[in-house]
């Protein structure tokens, strides 16, 4: 089985936002995969060793995301794509457009990626990359099971659980609870310094910037107004609890 | 004239607020033009009446039996067709397991640029979202073609129902083909409770519940305040509750109007889940717990004492 899982690089989820000059600063950011595309990879690693065939990883990114790609390979990808042509980079529109140019080029049975990246939040790419394939797609998925070209995927649903059956191919999107992604073991990161990694730009891919021209574009970004530190209660626990019953009430008016 | 187009939703017969609140986003996007809504699925033209209430002059029902459950191809085919139809200047819907999955599809279709997630929105238009959920924001324009957009819940202010207004229902037939899901069966694990993104407070626990046992306590202050529970990453990774309740980065963002911390500590991914919510309250062993750094009101003290006088309390008071 040929797979293919897309994925990003993303600021570690204990980092603090520092804005410089209207950008984000990534100064001393410690960066990870994505928390949802790392259950995609180990998803994809799984379905290797259950099935056979081959997991290729793809990121569009500057070239620090090929630390993400290498962590992917050493947790048993086999093969790695970066795509750092930052001519390709844009909104969610473009990166759809880019991947699906990488799809094409590398072949698939079935694409995994997360349900969204932690730090745009926005959850577009995997539907919006099944649509440029023509491919169905199932998202959030908890559960996954293959047989044949048969799929079965359990699916989180705000909370509730969905089964759903379709066929291969199909691109899935993976919440958390799909599985527990493994750490790369230290053979695992030897050799995934020697798998191959393939840096792609638009030449390579037949695309041009035009092609794929964002169509949105960010006018400002800025961080949240800072909370004041609020009141600590104090006296016995009683009169405590029930000073907070009148504030929430008579102050906060939530109640 | 502009014409913004609205998919409203309803989950268990149920006409979600987000949908109203869509409504309002379509009166700002629309400039003084008109708002049409639709609804999908058997039984959902129902809700048609609620719809005009809130501004929808007209409500497209397509009421075929495939958009009875949520497959991408049938919403997708029939989002497709009614904008076709429609040829609206905005599309907006919520930002729902339903809206999230179905607007990208058809945007990529169209070739359309999609804002996901919009908590707010000006003149322009330009709108504003959360990055790193929530510990920053964007401010986002479309730089061509149409504008689509999904909306989080609790952000954006529904308007009054007006019962004065009403919407013309119009029965909008589609063509639904070549479905590739099935949905085979739907396990119901949030009926009678109060969902986590559209809820108006919130308890939550955390590592401090230690057990799944200690959060008997959070879901009786739940049930006299109506409230939704959800509980920090440490909770869920400890196996106390399940990963749908899991609030933070990774998880869901909330924006209650209340959320009251429970023997949470504050890891800057949670933080980044519940801090932009309206009023905090943390209860916290700890005095030194990052969580009484964004809290507005914090009680130091056992979760297991003060939870349950808080229950009795506020028992006293709301009846």
């Amino acid at each position: 089985m040929n797979i293919l899982v897309v994925m990003k690089q993303t600021f570690d989820t204990e980092e603090k936002i520092v804005i410089q000059d209207g950008k984000i600063s990534e100064d001393g950011v410690e960066f990870i995969i994505n928390p949802y595309d790392e259950y995609a990879v180990e998803e994809a690693i799984k379905l290797k060793e259950e099935h056979g065939g081959e997991v290729t990883v793809v990121s569009i990114g500057p070239d620090r995301a090929e630390n993400a790609l290498r962590t992917a390979l050493a947790m048993g990808a086999d093969k790695a794509v970066l795509v750092n042509d930052e001519s390709l980079f844009g909104d969610e529109y473009t990166t759809a457009k880019v991947l699906a140019a990488v799809a094409r080029k590398v072949g698939y049975d079935i694409i995994l990626g997360g349900q969204m990246a932690v730090d745009s939040g926005a959850g577009q790419g995997g539907p919006r990359l099944a649509e440029e394939l023509g491919i169905n797609h199932v998202s959030t998925a908890v559960k996954l099971e293959i047989n044949g070209t048969q799929v079965r995927v359990e699916r989180d649903v705000e909370g509730d659980l969905e089964v759903v059956e379709t066929s291969l191919p199909v691109l899935i999107t993976a919440q958390q609870g799909l599985n527990e992604p493994r750490y790369p073991s230290l053979p695992g990161i030897m050799k995934a310094k020697k798998k191959p990694l393939d840096r792609l730009s638009a030449d390579d891919l037949g695309l041009s910037a035009q092609d794929v021209q964002a169509k949105t574009v960010i006018v400002d970004q800025s961080l949240p107004p800072k909370k004041q530190a609020g009141r600590i209660l104090s006296g016995d626990l009683a009169a405590q609890v029930s000073e907070l019953v009148q504030l929430l009430r008579n102050e906060a008016k939530v109640i | 004239m502009k014409k913004v187009l609205v998919l409203a939703e309803t989950r268990d017969g149920q006409l979600r607020n987000v949908s109203l609140e869509a409504l309002a986003a379509a009166h700002v996007l629309a400039e003084g033009g008109e708002v049409v809504a639709a609804l999908f699925g058997p039984d959902s033209g129902a809700h048609a009446a609620v719809l005009g209430h809130h501004g929808a002059g007209t409500v497209y029902v397509a009421d075929h039996a495939a958009l009875a459950q949520y497959t991408p191809d049938a919403y997708a085919q029939a989002l497709k067709q009614l904008i076709d139809f429609v040829s609206p200047d905005a599309v907006v819907l919520g930002h729902t397991a339903i809206g999230r999955d179905v607007a990208p599809r058809v945007a990529a279709r169209l070739g359309y640029g999609l804002i996901s997630d919009v908590t707010g929105l000006e003149a322009g238009p330009v709108f504003t979202r959360p990055i790193y959920a929530g510990k920053a924001f964007q401010k986002r324009t479309f730089t061509d073609g149409a504008i689509m957009i999904t909306i989080r819940p609790n952000n954006i202010p529904a308007a009054a129902p007006d019962t004065g207004k009403t919407a013309t229902v119009v029965p909008f037939d589609v063509e639904i083909k070549d479905l590739r899901s099935i949905v085979k069966e739907v396990v119901r694990k949030t009926s009678g409770k109060v969902d986590l993104s559209e809820a108006k407070i919130i308890v939550s626990g955390g590592r401090g519940v230690k057990s799944a046992d200690g959060f008997k306590p959070l879901y009786e202050l739940a049930d006299v305040l109506g409230a939704a529970v959800g509980a920090s990453r440490g909770a869920c990774d400890a196996d106390y509750c399940d990963y749908s309740m899991q609030i933070g980065q990774t998880g869901k963002v909330v924006t209650p109007d209340l959320y009251i911390a429970c023997g949470i500590s504050g890891a800057i991914q949670h933080l980044a889940g519940m801090s932009n919510s309206k009023v905090i309250v943390a209860i916290n062993k700890d005095p030194e717990a990052p969580i009484f750094q964004v809290a507005d009101y914090g009680i130091v003290g056992d979760l297991f004492e003060v939870v349950p006088l808080l229950t009795a309390e506020f028992k006293k008071v709301l009846v």
